[in-house]
Order: C-alpha cells, then structure tokens, then sequence
C-alpha cells in the first residue's frame, strides 16, 4: 500500500510541472492586457511601458515562467496587478470560502445522489426508477445558474426568507456556524448541489443495477444472507467507483462554481477567478487556476488511494 | 442574460409585495457598487469614475473640488483644499495656491502646503521614500503638465508646469491627498495604509474586508460642518453581476444599487423604488478613423450618419433612461455653444449627403465598426449598436461588426485606429468621462495625442483645432476659456467629427427610505445629506 502511495504520489510532480505550464500559458493566450485594471485610459505609451517593466511584463515569456515558477517554489505567488495584495493571501482566503461552499454542497448532494441512485437501482425499471432518473436528468441538465436566480427570486425576493448574496453580515472574515452566517450558505450550497445530485444518482443506479444482477448476489441470496446483509455487500462493491465519482465532482464543486459565486457574489476562488479574467489580472489568474488545478490533482490523489484502501484489486493491477 | 433579466422583472412585479426590509439600524445606507472590488483606499483610486465617487471623493479631498450640491446645472469647479489660487502675470507657468487653514486628516494631523508636496512626491518623484507606483499610475497621467511645486510657507503652495496650461484646476480636482502621519505611523507602508486610510474627506473608513465591503463612517472634525454625513454609516458591497445587484436590492440587503439592468426598472418602480437620475459628463459615441482611406473623411458621410440615427427610438430601447446627443458634450454643458449643424434624425437629408458623397443604393458604403459586449459606460452596447447599424443600413451604410471583450477593447482604443490589431476597423464604439476640457475635449483630436501616444484613436489632426486647444491652455480667465471650449465644441459638431448618440443618465435605484439625495451633473457625488427613514 505504501509503494503504491509513494509510486502515485511522485507521479504527481510531472502533472504538476505540466499544471503550471498550461496555467502559466493559458492566461497569456486571451488577448488583453493587465495594466488597463491599474491605469486610466489617458495613460501614455511611455508610462504603460514603465508600469509594463515594473511588473516584469516586458520580459519573455520563457524569463516570465522562469521567474514565476522560482518565486512559486519559494512559496511567493507574487502580488495581484489589479490589487497590489499577495495573491496567497487572496487565493487562500477564497479558497476557504469555496471550499465551504463546496464541502456543504457535497455534504447536500452525495447522501441525496447514492441513496436516490441506490433506490432507483434497487427498484430498476419500476416508477420509482424513472422519478429517480427523471430527477437526475433534471439534476444534470438545468443550468445551475438558471435555478440560482430562480431560488433567488423565490426565497429572497418574494419570500424574504433567506439572503440573496454575501457570505454573511459583516463579510466572510467574520464567518460562524449560527443562523445569522449559515442562512447566507443555504441558497448557493443548495444551487451547487443539484448537479452532483444528478451525477451520483446516476452512478450509483447503474453500479447497484449492475452489481445487483451479478451471480455472486444470487449466490449470497441462495446462501440465505438477510436482504440487508446482500445490500451492504453491493454497496462495498459500488463504493469504489461511486468515491472515486464524488471525489471528481467535489473537485469540480471547489474550482467550477464561477457562475454560481457570481449569482451569490459568494467571495470564493469562482468568483475570484471571474474577476481575475475580466481584469487581465495575471498573477492572481495563473495563482487561482494553479491552487485549483493542484486541489483537483490532490483529490485524485486521495481518491485513488482510497479506492485501492477499499479495492486492493486496484492495487494488485 | 437578457432574457433572465425579463424574467427577473416578471416575477417581481407581482412578487414583490411581500417583501420584508432589512432589519438594520436607522442611518447606515448600504450601496451595492457595480466596481468587483473595493476602489483602492490609500489616496489615489482605482476603478474609474466609481472608484473616485466612493472612496476618493468620500474618503479624501483634492486641492481644487467639484461642487456636487446642485442637480440642477452642471457642477463647476470650487475650492478644496486649497481656497483660492492664481497664475502670475509674468510667468504663467507658476501658480499659487492658498491651503485651506485648519483642515485635519482623520488621523488629528494637520493639512499643510509641505503636506500637498509630499502627496504630489507620492506621484511623481520615484526617489521619494512614499513613492507608491499604484498611486502613481493612477494619478501621474491626470498631472502631465506639473513639473515642481514646493511650499512657500504652511499655507501657501506653488506649482509650476512645463508650459502654461490653464486647465491645471481641473487636473488638480484628480488628485486626492493622504495623510502623511499615517504613512509614517504606519511603518510607512502602504499596504497598511490601505487598511487604515487617512484623508481629510468627510468620511473616515471604519471597517475594510476586501472585495467584500468597506465601512464608511462620518467625520465629525470635517472642516465644513454643513458637509458632515448625517447617516451612521455607510456601507459600499462590490456587486458586479447586474442581476445580483437588482436582486440584493429587491430583497432588502442594499438600500442602494448603481446602474439597475434597464429591464428591472419597471419592476423596481412598480413597487415603491425610487430611480434617480440626472444628465452628467458622459458620451456614448463612435470615434472615426481618419486615415488615408477612411470613408469617414468625407465630410458628408459624417454628416450622413449623424442625421441617420433615431436617437428618440434608442431612447424606447433605453427606457428612456439616456440623453439623445445633440452634440459631442451633452446639451447641458457649459460648454455646448451654438453649432449650426443640427444633430437630428433626417434619413432623407442623410441620403441626400451620401449621394452627394458619391454613395447610394448601386453603391452602398461598407464600414467596419469595433464593439463590445459590456464594459464601463457603454449602457446596453449590443442591442445599441445593432440599431445604429439598421438606421445606417436605412441610408445606404452597411456596417460590419467586429465583437470584443471590453478589457481588449480599451487596449485597441489606446492603440489607435492605425494598429494592425484593429483588423482595418475604420470606427470604434467607446464611452467616457468629458467632464474637463482634457477628457471632454482635447484627447480626442490633439495632433500630440495620435494614438498610442494617447487617445486620438482616428489619426485626426487639424491645425485649426490644435490652435483652439492651444487657445484653452493659454487662456486663464475662466470664463474666457469658457468661451474657447464652447467655440471648440462647435467645430467638433459643425464637423461631424464623431458618430454622436447619446449620453448615459447614471440611473441608480434607491429605496424609498433614501431621503435627501441630490443627484449632482458629475460623475462623482455628495452622500453627506442624505438620511434614511423607518
């Protein structure tokens, strides 16, 4: 098991190498230039060319990457244009932030998603299967962004019951598990869920459908195992693919929530990362995509390590 | 979007009755800004015009003000900082200017003349210890003409410039002056600072989450008693998404919002919002290229196009929430004048010039045109521009449309209409600030300002106007320069030298416990009278 952790652990670094590259060479591509955020229209050529020089702009590429990749190993992500803050301290804040949102998502979707996905696999192709599907599909297919401002228009505008935007009264600095910070999270956690909801549900209806077919279920039953004793069975054979499906989709949940966190102005790595874009701000862009990229790679990571904790087959191949 | 935004109105013309109100104290107004991020804090804003309307203007002062008191006419220059100042007679490169006694930033100390020097260091002199390059790109751009100053004695400051330049006063209303002792309290760096402002503004920061929120408090040691906040407090929220703006006001969360989409306005009304609004310094208009080539060098076809555009019809698109050019400035400008070619809606007349510049139906023009989807000022570009090119289509013009994103697009206005990344477009959709004889006026057509040395993104260059700019910088009697910028303005119209539409109102949408706002002509405003009521 630990050759297997260490073996996927060192196979991290060349992904990481490879994440920094795109990160570093994507936001280069998108036309656009920096310097607008942090200077007045009317700026001469002469003066954008000093402010170019001062944040190292004017060098090339490759000198760019060089440099920023050796401040990266020192730990300096060096400091937004747009802002002048470290770009840690922004992308680690927001990070927290998503990160929360995220993690109540998950905490919403995946026992909604497994038990929806595992009851309309144990009834297949009964009513109760085709609510289930029809929920998913829905799940899946509505623009989560769509259904934000529809909860928003319900619950905030004409119900008054729960706020529409923010991370609490006095920001997400001052954030607490009481009613007064958790009601800001219901809305943007419920909207964010509904995609993984879907996702897992179905999963987990095709894994427990499958698995609930194989022989080795008759044989359980013939060997006159109780009902509950069979399903727990099938759900340790589902539980690796499911993990592996859910660890994919927090992933998704932290760094794909930009619509979301914009609907909520939720101030997580999303909303981050939206205004990074609009504001050609490189070194929080490259910094945001790179904490979000290495997350994705860390879950993996641990995905892929759980799976064969619960799977050694997985090890053995 | 636009259908989101219809749906958003929808649903809450009916809904809206229920709506419960915030809960919060009596007196603290909470403003959901368009801005993504609180303007920067330490003196010099970014953000444009709403970085210098919510903390520049609140938080700190310049020497020469804006007086923000009236909506009734267009807001004038008026003393700041500084109660009186003058150019000498015999060197008209060096003015003088009077400090205000007694003025005190946030922090207890005091605002002198060595305390304006050390601001205008903070700017321009990169070997001063509190040089800020952010504060300088900024604000070094709003100065070009100041080459030293220095204090005569406590309140006495004297400026010279490179060559007389008459509109100095306007360029000084920019600049926004920081408190020295806080600096240097704050182990003179400015990333404390930003958390800790100090200016001499009738507001003091008291709270500061970034991109979240910042706290404005009242000054109570502001120099002029009249101008102390009557609110609390005053709270700005970045809120970008149009929706999420509309939607944070409709549930009680702001009191405030700037820019609602225009589609929400009905709704807002509907149930008990108040929209504000007022002319102010903002144009919404098509720069021309006047390279060799450019079919916008024939005077008729500029003429044509103008008389081609139904700015009433944009105005039913608009919600009637915009000012039909008449001219480049706004009609309310002091500096309008008289032109003798009338800004109207003509199509036959318009025809009639195309014809006489050689175009017609066998013979239609083709122009390329750069737009953009969104971007700060331009109102509603998209659906904007695609009436302008039916109403040009009506007349013979056929306009072909190149689509960027706003930040690319600002890099191709400063670029300039010769540049190879504006792929041969031969006109370009912008909206700005011409609030001063600079911005209203001579970055446009300066023949120094060809694009990318600055802004003159068509390549325009006339000596007769250069020598009415010239006229405007040498010509210190404020009214008299009045008189220049007016007969200036009248060539810009007589000559058609832009696609003239329209000017933005700056719609905010208040709620009805917003009383006492008085929405001034200017881009930047006075929040110290208002109060809110149960």
């Amino acid at each position: 098991m630990f050759v297997y952790f260490l073996r996927r652990l060192i196979l991290v670094l060349p992904v990481a190498f490879g994440v920094s590259v795109i990160c570093f060479m994507l936001v280069q591509i998108a036309p656009g230039d920096p310097l607008t955020a942090i200077m007045p229209v009317d700026a001469t050529a002469e003066q954008q060319a000093e402010m170019r020089a001062a944040y190292g702009l004017d060098k090339p590429l490759p000198v760019q990457y060089v440099v920023w990749v050796g401040n990266l190993i020192q730990g300096d992500m060096g400091r937004s244009i747009a802002t002048g803050r470290p770009v840690a301290g922004e992308v680690f804040g927001a990070v927290q932030n998503s990160l929360l949102l995220a993690v109540t998502a998950a905490l919403i979707a995946f026992p909604i998603g497994v038990l929806l996905g595992f009851v309309a696999g144990y009834f297949r192709d009964t009513i109760l299967d085709r609510i289930v599907t029809a929920i998913s599909i829905a799940g899946v297919s509505v623009p989560n962004y769509w259904l934000g401002i529809v909860l928003v228009i319900i619950f905030s505008v004409n119900l008054g019951w729960l706020p529409s935007m923010g991370a609490g009264p006095g920001g997400s600095q001052d954030w607490s598990w009481d009613w007064v910070h958790v009601r800001h999270l219901i809305l943007p956690a419920v909207t964010l869920a509904v995609v993984p909801i879907g996702i897992v549900a179905r999963t987990v209806r095709a894994l427990a459908g499958d698995i609930l077919s194989m022989d080795f279920v008759t044989a359980l039953y013939a060997k006159g195992m109780s009902r509950g004793d069979v399903l727990r069975h099938v759900a340790r054979n589902a539980a690796a693919t499911a993990l592996s499906v859910m660890g994919l989709q927090l992933g998704y949940l932290l760094g794909g929530s930009i619509l979301i966190e914009t609907v909520f102005n939720w101030p997580g790595s999303g909303y981050l990362l939206s205004n990074a874009i609009f504001q050609r701000d490189l070194p929080l862009l490259q910094g945001t995509i790179l904490v979000l990229a290495l997350f994705f790679v860390a879950m993996n990571l641990v995905v892929d390590v759980a799976q064969a904790a619960i799977d050694p087959r997985i090890q053995r191949n | 979007m636009k259908h989101l935004n219809h749906g958003i109105a929808a649903l809450t013309v009916t809904a809206f009755a229920s709506l419960a109100w915030g809960a919060d104290a009596q007196g603290t107004l909470r403003i959901g800004m368009t801005a993504a991020d609180i303007p920067l804090t330490t003196g010099q804003t970014d953000q444009g015009g709403e970085g210098m309307r919510f903390i520049g203007y609140t938080l700190y002062e310049p020497l020469v003000s804006w007086d923000l008191l009236s909506a009734d006419r267009p807001s004038e220059l008026t003393p700041g900082l500084a109660t009186e100042w003058s150019v000498n007679e015999d060197d008209q490169t060096v003015w003088t200017f009077r400090i205000r006694e007694g003025v005190t930033f946030h922090d207890g100390s005091p605002f002198t003349a060595e305390t304006a020097v050390w601001n205008f260091d903070k700017l321009l002199d990169e070997s001063s210890e509190q040089y800020d390059s952010r504060q300088s790109a900024q604000g070094r751009s709003r100065i070009p003409t100041i080459e030293s100053y220095r204090a005569i004695d406590d309140y006495t400051l004297e400026i010279t410039t490179t060559e007389p330049d008459a509109t100095l006063p306007y360029q000084l209303s920019w600049i926004l002056m920081s408190s020295q002792a806080q600096w240097e309290a704050l182990d003179r760096d400015w990333e404390r600072f930003a958390q800790e402002p100090s200016g001499t503004g009738p507001w003091r920061m008291e709270a500061f989450v970034p991109r979240e929120r910042a706290e404005l408090v009242p000054f109570e040691e502001y120099w002029d008693a009249e101008r102390v906040p009557q609110l609390d407090k005053m709270i700005l929220i970045p809120l970008p998404e149009p929706n999420a703006r509309s939607a944070a006001l409709l549930s009680g969360q702001v009191d405030w919002i700037e820019a609602p989409a225009p589609d929400t306005i009905p709704a807002m009304e509907g149930n008990g919002f108040v929209i504000s609004s007022n002319t102010y310094p903002h144009n919404w208009t098509w720069h021309l290229s006047r390279l060799e080539g450019s079919p916008w060098n024939d005077i008729n076809v500029r003429k044509a196009a103008n008389l081609a555009i139904d700015r009433e019809g944009m105005g039913a698109l608009l919600g009637g929430l915009m000012v039909p050019a008449e001219g480049f400035l706004p009609p309310s400008s002091n500096w309008f004048g008289a032109p003798e070619f009338e800004v109207r809606y003509d199509p036959e007349a318009a025809k009639e010039l195309l014809a006489e510049a050689g175009y017609g139906p066998d013979n239609r023009l083709s122009v390329k045109a750069l737009i953009s989807p969104s971007g700060s000022g331009q109102m509603l570009p998209l659906p904007m521009n695609e009436y302008i090119q039916q109403n040009l289509a009506a007349i013979g013009i056929d306009v072909e449309f190149s689509v960027v994103e706003w930040n690319q697009m600002i890099n191709l206005w400063r670029a300039g209409a010769g540049d190879p990344a504006v792929e041969g477009a031969e006109s370009i959709n912008f909206s700005y600030f011409v609030q001063d004889p600079f911005t209203g006026l001579i970055r446009h057509l300066s023949c120094d300002l060809i694009a990318p040395d600055g802004t003159n993104w068509g390549h325009y260059c006339d000596p007769e106007m250069q020598a009415l700019f010239e006229e405007i910088r040498t010509t210190f009697d404020p009214e008299a320069q009045n008189e220049v910028l007016r007969r200036t303005h009248e060539k810009y119209v007589n000559d058609a030298l832009f696609l003239m539409v329209t000017h933005d109102v700056a719609p905010r949408a208040l709620s009805p416990r917003v009383e006492g706002y008085v929405q001034a002509q200017n881009w930047f405003q006075n929040f110290s009278s208002i109060t809110m009521t149960e």
